[in-house]
């Protein structure tokens, strides 16, 4: 029997070595869990359609935020948090909240311990700005900040594998959770390349990321981010929280079939928003909000995009303008932006400023989870994009990062704490030929249509009402389950949104065009039943003293 | 603009594959392989140009921005990535789509590329204690951290064939992340295992050169690993000998 300490998570457990968690997802919350579990010496099976090198999180640009302090600004972690609850319009759990910005610093120094290569100044990494936040607190590595943790965390994770606690199922994808009387037993998987079904026992870490499928063409994130796990989850009576807010990054441009990133770094080393007002360039931004300017936060810069964008005075484009950087901005910290820019665009942002709008960049809402990252289901936590943890109403540019590590880390300790019984057990079928390999990316054109038209920077009550009784209609019609479970959940975040009669954050109502504290700031929370969708608000928990 | 893709079926490795024509019109120039696809398989019915219905086309993608390395096959028998490569750059609107050859078929265009993952389990890429960049060595590392684990330059290297002794240059780049940092005995057991897997058989082709889809400095990475495994064999002579 072995005991270790769970580094990072604040556990310590005798293991038996036969115990399993199943981690559905192997981006950075995946390799997160793993790697605790790992170092606690607690076995895990880590599951994924593709290996780590292809998961969402190394596209993952600007950078993590911790209060490391290492550029002389008297940055603390009380700072970090007021800013992320501010950011979040207050929607977020405070508890929650505090536990990732006190541990932000430990967290960001132990991926720097793996051999992060975060840029660094005399041996300590260096931080830049980044919306929302006064103070420089985003620790970074170009505009590739994801795949430089991403390298580190699968290196590591590595050693684990080796050793037998950490067991990789590479190219499956989930086909279903177990889940009797409330309690999570374990799922099945298929593997895509010898078309079996694989029965897995244990308990589940839900690490699969945002769910894109809602939204074809409309987001800068992989296809592989589809949400079908999260889809799964709810039809099987998993409750997802604040599916409304989607943030629409407000700096993006269209390739075919999705949208591409300007990472906000550009603006927090100096890009700056303008769109010509009777032929003039207007910063728009910089006289609106004096202090922060082009860096505030993600909503409010892209509803302010959609608003001088329908000026009759403007020319309705919007461009970043980058040519005022320095050149060794280019060089040191976006060399990576630029090649994309001229890749894809064809335009040099050294030279030219680039047309961007606003695209759907991150879910703040997902499955519904506990400051433990526990769900409504025993022994089934989440962790990453897919839960609804850490960023409120709007989530702040560097903390996606920093949640998904800080949550993979806290959902493997909760459920090493949590287990019950040896979890070993596996069972696979016999190869199946009508096992499909290739499943659709999207929903289908009609249900997508619903989504775009309701569910963009600015909503109101009628059009949501018509999408609803829209959605459901295209699911009573849908014989594809995988498609009608995506439905099903888009149905949702429709009821969400029309159910949240103000506007916060990234969720804007025409019709409710102010904040309502007294009545709203709370959590949605959706469940299905089998048969409908129950929609209703949770109070947030109080703040505890520290 | 009319373009006929050529595009290798295979239902699975037990059967035997063909060439297939679609055809896929586009106004934009941009259009790259990648999006081709995916459209092709959006379609109710995928239809091949002698009017047969086929089933969609199985090929990974997840970042469709060359971050990723999913999407690498052959495209004109050139391994690349298919989101970065356009079909305006084809001769005479006519593009010749396979699927990476060195590595066992799963179906059409998906192949098996576990092997280069095995090879980086065989030869202990991990640090044991923690590691650190620092100023010095941060470059270095920033580089030998990008590698997509595509298998591009696998592909086109002559040295390369799954399951032998030299694992080629997805190995050399994230060897060369640890190289750069690790150190004591850990780092020169590191240093033998890359001598064997990687200096000993690269035949110094450099057919990778320009294949690298990440456009990663394969060679200035490779000089200094392979100065550092030689400066570790140098430094034994010299302890032996006094």
């Amino acid at each position: 029997m072995k005991k270790r300490n769970g580094s990072g998570c604040g556990f310590e457990i005798d293991l038996s070595g036969k115990t399993a968690v199943n981690i559905v997802g192997a981006g950075l919350a995946g390799l997160s869990a793993a790697l605790t579990l790992g170092r606690a010496g607690v076995r895990c099976r880590l599951i994924s359609p593709m290996p780590s090198e292809r998961a969402q999180s190394v596209m993952a640009e600007g950078g993590i935020n911790a209060s490391l302090d290492t550029m002389g600004e008297n940055d603390s972690p009380v700072q970090h948090f007021e800013d992320t609850m501010r950011g979040g319009v207050y929607l977020a759990d405070p508890n929650s909240v505090w536990n990732l910005c006190s541990k932000a610093p430990e967290t960001v120094n132990m991926l720097f311990s793996l051999g992060a290569a975060l840029r660094t100044e005399n041996g300590r990494p260096v931080l830049r700005n980044f919306g929302g936040q006064k103070k420089k607190r985003t620790a970074y590595a170009k505009s590739s900040t994801g795949k430089i943790l991403m390298t580190a965390l699968t290196d590591a994770v590595r050693r684990y594998e080796a050793e037998g606690l950490v067991k990789r199922y590479p190219h499956h994808r989930l086909a279903s959770l177990e889940i009797n009387d409330g309690e999570c037993t374990g799922l099945k998987v298929i593997d895509l390349h010898k078309r079996t079904v694989i029965s897995l026992s244990g308990s589940v870490i839900l690490a699969s990321g945002g769910m894109n499928s809602l939204f074809p063409g409309m987001t800068t994130g992989s296809a592989l981010n589809t949400g079908d796990a999260a889809a799964l989850a709810f039809v099987s009576g998993v409750e997802i929280a604040n599916p409304e807010f989607i943030q629409y990054h407000p700096t993006t441009f269209p390739i075919t079939g999705k949208r591409c990133l300007v990472s906000e770094a550009a603006r927090g080393e100096g890009g700056r928003l303008f769109i010509l007002r009777n032929g003039k360039p207007w910063y728009f931004m910089e006289e609106k909000y004096p202090e922060l300017g082009n860096l505030m936060p993600r909503d409010v810069v892209s509803r302010e995009i959609e608003i001088v964008k329908n000026d009759k005075n403007c020319g309705g484009k919007v461009f970043l303008d980058m040519t005022g950087l320095d050149r060794s901005v280019w060089e040191n910290k976006l060399s990576d932006l630029r090649d994309e820019c001229i890749g894809y665009l064809g335009t040099d942002p050294a030279e030219k400023p680039v047309e961007v709008s606003p695209g759907i960049h991150y879910y703040m809402g997902g499955i519904n989870v506990d400051e433990h990252h526990r769900t409504n289901i025993s022994r089934l936590y989440a962790a990453g994009e897919c839960a609804c943890q850490y960023h409120g109403a709007n989530r702040l540019g560097g903390n996606s990062m920093l949640g998904a590590v800080f949550g993979g880390q806290v959902a493997a300790g909760t459920a090493a704490s949590e287990i019950i019984a040896d979890n070993t057990g596996e069972e696979e079928s016999e190869p199946d030929e009508k096992i499909a390999i290739m499943q659709p990316v999207g929903i289908p054109e009609r249900a997508a249509r619903i989504m775009r038209d309701s569910l963009g920077i600015f909503r109101d009550g009628e059009r949501l009402y018509g999408a609803v009784k829209e959605m459901q209609s295209l699911i009573d019609s849908e014989n594809d389950t995988l498609q009608r479970n995506r439905m099903i959940l888009g149905k949702a975040v429709l009821l969400g949104a029309l159910n949240r009669k103000e506007s916060r954050g990234a969720h804007t109502r025409t019709d409710y065009p102010e904040r309502d504290d007294e009545n709203f700031r709370k959590t949605t929370v959706a469940v299905f039943d089998g048969k409908e969708i129950k929609v209703g608000l949770r109070d947030i928990p109080e703040k505890r003293g520290e | 603009m009319k373009y006929l893709l050529e595009i290798w079926r295979q239902k699975n490795r037990d059967t035997a594959g063909s060439y297939r024509t679609y055809m896929y019109e586009t106004d934009s120039a941009s259009v790259t392989v990648a999006a081709a696809l995916s459209e092709l398989n959006e379609k109710n019915e995928l239809t091949d140009t002698d009017g047969n219905i086929t089933e969609r086309i199985a090929w990974e993608c997840s970042c469709l921005q060359k971050k990723c390395g999913a999407c690498a096959m052959l495209i004109d028998g050139r391994p690349c990535l298919a989101c970065d490569t356009r079909l305006s750059e084809s001769k005479k609107g006519r593009l010749r789509i396979e699927p990476l050859r060195k590595f066992p078929i799963i179906a059409d265009l998906m192949v098996d590329r576990q092997i280069i993952f095995d090879d980086l389990m065989k030869m202990q890429l991990w640090a044991e204690s923690d590691i650190f960049a620092d100023d010095r060595n941060n470059s270095v590392m920033y580089e030998a951290s990008r590698c997509l684990q595509c298998g591009c330059c696998l592909e086109v290297c002559p040295n390369f064939a799954a399951g032998g002794g030299f694992y080629g240059m997805s190995a050399m780049v994230p060897a060369s992340r640890l190289i750069a940092a690790m150190k004591g005995r850990s780092a020169n057991d590191l240093k033998k295992r890359y001598g064997r897997a990687v200096t000993d058989g690269c035949g110094k082709s450099l057919a990778c050169r320009n294949i690298c889809p990440a456009g990663i400095d394969i060679e200035g990475l490779m000089a200094r690993s392979n100065a550092a495994v030689l400066w570790r064999l140098f430094s034994g002579l010299r302890d032996k000998n006094q």
